[in-house]
């Protein structure tokens, strides 16, 4: 009871405006192995029976520290061989029915979410934070930053149900912005901290999905301007005494 | 050298000018011995060119021209460039050498134009340099504009399909002529297959050419310098201008000075920040193509977007003419109105060290002016400053005061006070 007072206590007040800007919470974002591990398992679970990651191979998952054998046993549900993508058997055509919009691939979403507002971890961590009960919805759910979403709310058994009280604020300008505060409904397996470690770890895993070369690039980018750097000195060197007759 | 080495050369020179070409061009080209910061630019062009053609020669080994979508359902090119950036080794920094190169060669070649605008570089003798220059500029706006297609997402898509669409604004010629450039009534795989086809051969070829004759233009009549006065009138003894010292080895040593320099500000952005803050590879762009979702907001990348600002300042239909078709007017127009610079400026000085207060206004309102438009063409047209000022009439001002920037540049630039000019180069 206490933790699920300090959760209301603590549940963020979120804005929504049909043209206004987003309000996003700055995403944990970690490149811990321990956490793209948890955040890989937690993507085969619960994205990647709906959303492929058809650009991401299996056995890249060893970059995060996983062995082949890993990954067969634990993380491969739709594939034979550990070199293929992340793909779904449901059709697109299908998925289009269903949920009115195929559920798109999730490869680069943390890269292509990103805007003035916010990267596109803020986004998904966000997102994946702000589903809430809607009876007015085909799937009983909508969310506050992606406004009757097509997606149901997966994640609903860890992080239970939220209830949205909308509000309507004065915008200064003689209009009215709709304000979302979302309250804890019935629990579930988690709590809000760890539903929001969880999701945090999820993201962290979009995000090293999205480019996992992002963390080798900063490494041989430092040398490449370390070298670069004692080249300019060299070079400036050079310069100087070819000049130095003239005036 | 050597009597073995020096007699290859000797046959090779019999039957090819490899010698005097070298001497003319490099070892005996006489170069004012006052260049400064802004001459560094001129052949950075020269080394973003050479990068965008190497990086692009290998990225053609991978990419695939093809808007069919694949047995994931995401069109090929795009996933072919996602391709290059994950199982491609070394793909990745390849593909952001080009993309950030891309956006490098407009930085590097803004510079070099705002340097011939300092100094009078389009002056007499270098009008036709600086004609060049302007066609190259607008090759590499074409380059870039179909270069930028081939990623084959969300805004590579819409951006196209707009600014196509502005051709057929047109009178008479206009639809059919979008429909030629596009090879369809949308875009789509044979719009992507051309554009293909002009970004690696076509248009290269052109730049090449034309760069080729706006460096033999240049070493024909000698380089400007920041005094803006002419060496080639006060020669030594020996025939060389007093002022002027070898290509190489002087300024061969200096330039790799400035390509260091530069590669280090380069390297920064495509080790650490290759996204730009999405104004290099913008987020949409990370979103397949798909014809039936269009964007909310649809913005052209950054270095187009002071020209798309004239684009969108008119907004009036005139002699019954759609408005659309004066903006594509004014777009255009902002182009071309560079070249005629040498007949617009009729000051007795050619370089801004002695110019006049007039110039100096000017200029610098021009270039806070361009910076304006540039900033507001990357944001709706409804946006405001502050969320109070409102942006569109900014714009339409900015564009008003480009074109009369130029239009009015002989009267004021006649009547401006200048300094005298020296005879020889200050340092």
């Amino acid at each position: 009871m206490k933790k699920l007072l300090t959760a209301l206590l603590f549940a963020p007040l979120l804005a929504f405006a049909s043209d206004a800007e987003l309000h996003l919470d700055k995403a944990p974002v970690s490149t811990e192995p321990a956490a793209l591990q948890n955040g890989a398992k937690l993507f085969v679970n619960y994205c990647l029976n709906c959303h492929g990651a058809s650009y991401m191979r299996y056995n890249r998952l060893q970059q995060i520290g996983l062995s082949e054998q890993m990954i067969k046993d634990n993380l491969m549900f739709t594939a034979d061989k550990v070199g293929e993508p992340m793909r779904i058997a449901m059709q697109r055509d299908e998925a289009k029915e269903w949920f009115g919009a195929a559920p798109p691939d999730l490869t680069v979403v943390a890269r292509s979410r990103a805007s003035e507002f916010g990267s596109g971890a803020d986004w998904l961590y966000t997102y994946l934070r702000g589903f809430y009960r809607d009876s007015e919805r085909p799937t009983g759910w909508n969310n506050v930053i992606f406004e009757n979403v097509g997606m149901p709310h997966v994640l609903y058994e860890l992080q239970g149900e939220q209830l949205a009280k909308v509000s309507e604020k004065d915008d200064g300008h003689g209009g009215k912005i709709k304000e979302i505060h979302l309250e804890q409904g019935k629990p579930g397996k988690m709590s809000k901290d760890e539903y929001d470690k969880a999701t945090a770890d999820l993201v962290s895993y979009l995000v090293w999905m999205g480019e996992p070369m992002a963390e080798t690039r900063k490494t041989i980018g430092t040398f490449v301007i370390a070298f670069l750097g004692l080249l300019f000195v060299l070079s400036y060197l050079l310069k100087k005494n070819y000049w130095k007759d003239i005036h | 050298m050597t009597t073995k080495a020096q007699a290859v050369m000797d046959w090779i020179d019999a039957r090819f000018p490899l010698t005097s070409t070298y001497k003319a061009h490099l070892s005996e080209y006489y170069a004012p011995k006052n260049f400064n910061f802004w001459y560094f630019f001129g052949s950075l062009a020269i080394l973003v060119l050479v990068l965008q053609i190497v990086t692009g020669i290998f990225l053609v080994m991978h990419y695939k021209p093809d808007a069919s979508l694949n047995a994931s359902g995401v069109p090929v090119a795009f996933a072919s460039v996602e391709y290059i950036m994950r199982d491609v080794p070394g793909g990745w920094i390849i593909r952001y050498l080009h993309s950030t190169g891309a956006s490098a060669f407009f930085v590097v070649v803004y510079l070099h134009m705002f340097r011939g605008i300092l100094y009078g570089s389009y002056r007499k003798p270098r009008e036709l340099i600086w004609i060049f220059g302007t066609l190259i500029f607008l090759a590499l706006m074409a380059e870039a504009f179909m270069g930028y297609l081939l990623p084959w997402g969300q805004m590579s898509f819409w951006g196209a399909q707009v600014i196509v669409n502005l051709f057929s604004a047109i009178p008479v010629i206009g639809p059919d002529l979008s429909v030629v450039i596009r090879g369809d009534f949308v875009v789509s795989d044979a719009t992507l297959n051309r554009f293909f086809s002009f970004h690696v051969i076509a248009v290269p070829l052109v730049l090449i050419g034309l760069v080729a004759a706006h460096i033999v233009a240049l070493h024909e009549v000698g380089s400007n310098n920041p005094d803006g006065v002419e060496i080639k009138k006060k020669k030594g003894a020996d025939g060389h201008p007093l002022d002027g010292i070898p290509f190489h080895p002087y300024y061969t040593v200096k330039d790799i000075v400035g390509v260091v320099g530069f590669l280090i500000v380069f390297s920064f952005i495509v080790f650490f920040a290759p996204e730009g803050g999405g104004y290099f590879l913008e987020y949409n762009n990370f979103i397949p193509a798909d014809p039936l979702k269009t964007p909310p907001h649809i913005a052209p990348v950054w270095y187009f977007t002071p020209f798309y600002s004239l684009l969108r300042a008119m907004v009036w239909p005139l002699f019954g003419l759609d408005a659309k078709f004066w903006g594509v007017v004014a777009m255009g127009g902002g182009v071309v109105i560079i070249a005629f610079l040498p007949w617009l400026d009729r000051s007795p000085a050619k370089s801004i060290r002695y110019r006049g207060p007039i110039f100096k206004t000017l200029l610098a309102i021009f270039i806070i002016g361009f910076a304006i438009l540039g900033f507001l063409g990357t944001k709706p047209p409804s946006y405001a400053f502050f969320g109070v000022i409102p942006g569109a009439p900014v714009a339409q001002l900015f564009s008003l005061y480009y074109f009369l920037f130029f239009l009015t540049m002989p009267v004021w630039s006649k009547i401006d006070k200048c300094k005298p000019v020296p005879d020889r180069v200050t340092g």
